[in-house]
């Protein structure tokens, strides 16, 4: 998995060499920003009430219908041990799309407080996230990266699309 | 010239196929006493096109093979050789191996060489028992040409020179040389002068002309019988052949023979053949280069399936009418006025009505018939009955039912099964039928037929028949129930089902190991149906399996359990019930169970093992109890309330989430929400826990 993923990264930091730029799109939950590529964000909407499944962890809010596609919703607050905020019509679901896996990627969810900006990243400024140890868990972190003095953590979108125990049922 | 044949592969595999389970149905029909010239003929078109694709797109292992076999069919399909017992089965055999050969073909494996001479052996064997008896037409070139014509004999000279369309017009030169050679000893010489350059060829065009001499007393009528159909189409002329001529044409046909690189007369004279013999050193290698290369890129597994156009015909009529009442919509939506609402309301329901007939049509495109199953079963039953020294007769009764394309697929491994068991266990021996005066010859039926929303499928034989006392007895025997269970007439028959069961006296391969009917049980509850037995002790046994019409689309019930619907497939529901203080009872460390009439039933609480915090009902007489059958497990489900029944189009979790316990996909409801489909066996196994 994270083999393809860097060999996708590759290809397309090659196809954006002339500007070494890499685009993503920011958003915020509580004080902190987040990013991700802007490739694999499919849609944004707003928050609709979900069906919800039964005995999965809470930060797996349920399924909705997407189109005709049942999609997942993972509120990215309770994923990251955030404390939980009320839903409002103005919460916000970013739709992710892994582009990691062949064919179809897997679509998914995630709620997150607001979308902030589009943000260009020149890709030799990212740095790579640092490591707190056990303490904070930076597994879904790609990088870090600075835009207009502020920090914006870039996340690993086909990590953060993969729930738990999803890889035992593929390999079973 | 390089043309990727590769694109057709997948085709000639499919139609090669084809090809062979035609030849398979036919040998098998084929009725030693009475033999069908149609019959015959169908058998040896299929090889013959198989031939005819191995050769084009070079798998020439293929192509030999079909040879033999071909060269074996066409002196049955002359008469010229008495169909046989033996040479049938040496045939089957054969498709079978042709099988393996072409299966390994596909998968770019390598053929079992070993066992592909021994079945050219065989069929070698079996063609030369009879060719001393009479020189084919096949060998007839060089036959005659090793041995000057004994005697004087009066023959006919035959000038052919079809023209350039003749192939077009559907006449196949071979056939006609082949109708010759039945009324005599036939030479051929090609001449090969009209075929253009490669450039200019026209692979459809024939650009061959014959001489063909041949010896044998008949009148010229016969001949022109055979011509009759191309007379307009070709250059012909027939004269008496005096002997010293024949010979001078044989000498001919001799030397024509050696530069045009071993043309035997006999090989198939497919339109492309003028290109492949003339041009054979500069093509094959070409060919053969791209298949190895060409082959790797085949996607092995694409699934295909072939529809009637008509079913698409009437999709596209469908489809058309549907963009009339959309747009008939539209416009009334432009200007809406209160006095259109009639003019609305007759659009929408023109709308679902014609989205119901779209989607019943889009159905019935992976709709196959289920004699794509059946059919493989004559061969099983005749292979089979031989092996075990039994009598048996298949009948198929509608195999044109109609079957989504998944179930047919995932169907035809448990029917194996139950077929064999009815052959094995099922039908006696021929002198235990007659003995209990019965017709020496058992008879096992398949039959198909729609009932309601699903297709019945029967296994029926007319042999020994369940023996209930000896089921039981076994069962106990193999610890699987206990001494005093009191068991009905289906509970007992169930027993077959349950896994480690098997009333055969000795293991055979055929059956008798005792795995199996639970698997067959499985696999068909998997797909959403069910297997019931029926059987009468020394009449016989029925299998029946029920099965949904599609797997894309489910009865289901909705149901509610708090704020939150769920659906339960309806062919699980038994039936539901209020249950009373009185039916309730506690089982230590097992939790609750009621009464059903003579049944004790575990409770399933849905908004417990779903945590269902909104649940209006939490004690069990303030909701409903629905009675639900999972693989055999009954239990109760406790939900708050019943909702309705509706069709419902099963969605997969899986396709961007995961297997979720005791949820066996998702569906969309009317105002767009999603509900959850239960997996009745899952629930209890989470409930177990």
């Amino acid at each position: 998995m994270t083999e393809q993923s860097e060999n996708i990264e590759t290809e397309q930091a090659e196809e954006k060499k002339l500007e070494n730029l890499v685009q993503f799109l920011s958003f915020t939950l509580g004080n902190e920003e987040y990013g991700v590529d802007i490739l694999s964000v499919q849609e944004i909407r707003s928050w609709e009430p979900v069906s919800r499944i039964p005995n999965v962890p809470s930060y797996e809010k349920g399924v909705v219908n997407l189109r005709g596609a049942i999609v997942p919703i993972v509120d990215l607050r309770d994923r990251f041990g955030l404390s939980h905020l009320p839903y409002t019509p103005l919460t916000v679901v970013v739709v992710l799309q892994s582009v990691a896996t062949e064919g179809v990627g897997k679509v998914m969810g995630v709620v997150v407080d607001s979308v902030s900006d589009v943000v260009d990243v020149d890709k030799k400024t990212i740095q790579s996230a640092p490591d707190f140890g056990t303490k904070v868990s930076t597994e879904f972190i790609n990088g870090l990266a600075s835009v207009n003095e502020r920090m914006v953590m870039l996340l690993d979108v086909d990590k953060l699309l993969k729930l738990e125990k999803l890889e035992d049922e593929d390999e079973s | 010239m390089s043309i990727d044949m590769a694109q057709f592969h997948q085709v000639f595999f499919e139609e090669s196929f084809e090809g062979l389970d035609i030849m398979e149905t036919g040998l098998l029909n084929l009725d030693m006493g009475d033999v069908d010239a149609e019959e015959i003929n169908t058998i040896f078109r299929a090889a013959h096109s198989i031939k005819g694709g191995s050769g084009t797109f070079g798998f020439t292992s293929v192509a030999d093979f079909t040879h033999v076999m071909e060269t074996l069919l066409d002196e049955m399909r002359d008469g010229r050789r008495q169909i046989t017992q033996p040479a049938v089965d040496v045939l089957l055999g054969s498709v079978d191996c042709l099988r393996e050969m072409l299966t390994a073909i596909q998968d770019e494996q390598d053929v079992d060489e070993a066992k592909v001479t021994e079945y050219k052996k065989q069929l070698e064997i079996e063609l030369n028992g009879s060719e001393s008896i009479e020189t084919t037409a096949i060998e007839s070139v060089e036959a005659a040409a090793k041995k000057p014509v004994d005697n004087a004999q009066t023959g006919w000279c035959i000038a052919f020179s079809p023209h350039a369309h003749l192939l077009k017009t559907g006449n196949d030169p071979v056939r006609m040389f082949r109708e010759l050679a039945t009324l005599g000893k036939l030479t051929t010489t090609v001449d090969l002068l009209g075929v253009p350059d490669l450039f200019e060829l026209d692979a459809e065009e024939c650009h061959l002309s014959w001489q063909l001499d041949i010896i044998g007393h008949f009148p010229e009528d016969e001949i022109d019988d055979i011509f009759n159909w191309v007379e307009d189409d070709c250059d012909l002329s027939i004269q008496i052949l005096s002997e010293q001529e024949g010979l001078d044409g044989q000498a001919a046909a001799m030397e024509s023979i050696a530069p045009s690189q071993n043309l035997k007369t006999d090989v198939s004279m497919d339109t492309a053949k003028p290109k492949e013999t003339g041009l054979s050193p500069v093509t094959k290698p070409n060919s053969n280069k791209n298949k190895k290369e060409s082959e790797k890129s085949v996607a092995k597994t694409s699934s295909s399936i072939r529809v009637d156009t008509g079913k698409i015909d009437t999709l596209i009529n469908m489809v058309g009418e549907l963009v009339i009442t959309q747009s008939m919509l539209s416009l009334v939506g432009e200007h809406f006025e209160l006095n259109k609402l009639d003019q609305l309301k007759n659009g929408l329901s023109q709308l679902e009505r014609h989205t119901r007939e779209l989607q019943e049509s889009v159905m019935n495109i992976r709709m196959l018939p289920i004699s794509f199953v059946f059919s493989r079963f004559p061969r099983l039953v005749h292979d089979l009955s031989s092996k075990l020294d039994k009598k048996i007769e298949l009948v198929l009764v509608g195999e044109n039912t109609e079957v989504d394309k998944t179930v047919v697929e995932l169907l035809s491994d448990p029917l194996v099964h139950l077929v064999r068991n009815s052959l094995d266990h099922g039908v006696e021996m021929p002198a235990d039928r007659i003995a209990a005066s019965k017709p020496e010859t058992g008879t096992i039926t398949l039959e198909a037929y729609h009932r309601g929303g699903n297709i019945v499928i029967e296994v029926r034989d007319d042999g020994k028949g369940l023996d209930k006392e000896m089921l039981k007895n076994k069962a106990i025997e193999k610890g699987l129930i206990n001494e005093d269970a009191v068991l009905t007439d289906k509970q007992t028959y169930e027993l077959i089902f349950m896994a480690g069961f098997s009333t055969a006296e000795k293991l055979t391969d055929v059956s008798g190991r005792g795995v199996g009917m639970d698997v067959v049980r499985r696999n068909i509850q998997s797909l959403g149906g069910n297997i019931e037995i029926t059987s009468k002790l020394g009449q016989g046994t029925t299998i029946a399996i029920h099965l949904p019409l599609t797997l894309a689309i489910l009865d289901g019930q909705s149901i509610a359990v708090g704020d939150e619907r769920f659906i339960i497939p309806l062919g699980a529901i038994i039936e539901s019930v209020n249950v009373t203080d009185d039916m309730i009872n506690r089982v230590v460390g097992k939790g609750e169970t009621f009464r059903l009439r003579d049944e004790y039933l575990p409770i399933v609480r849905m908004h417990g093992i779903f945590d269902v915090v909104s649940a209006r009902a939490t004690k069990l007489t303030e909701g409903l109890v629905v009675v639900v059958d999972g693989q055999g497990m009954r239990c109760g489900l406790f939900i708050d309330d019943l909702l309705g029944q509706q069709q419902v189009v099963i969605k997969s979790l899986e396709a961007n989430y995961r297997k979720v316990e005791g949820v066996s996909g998702a569906t969309i409801l009317g105002d767009g929400s999603v509900a959850l489909i239960l997996d009745i066996p899952g629930l209890v196994r989470l409930s177990n826990q």
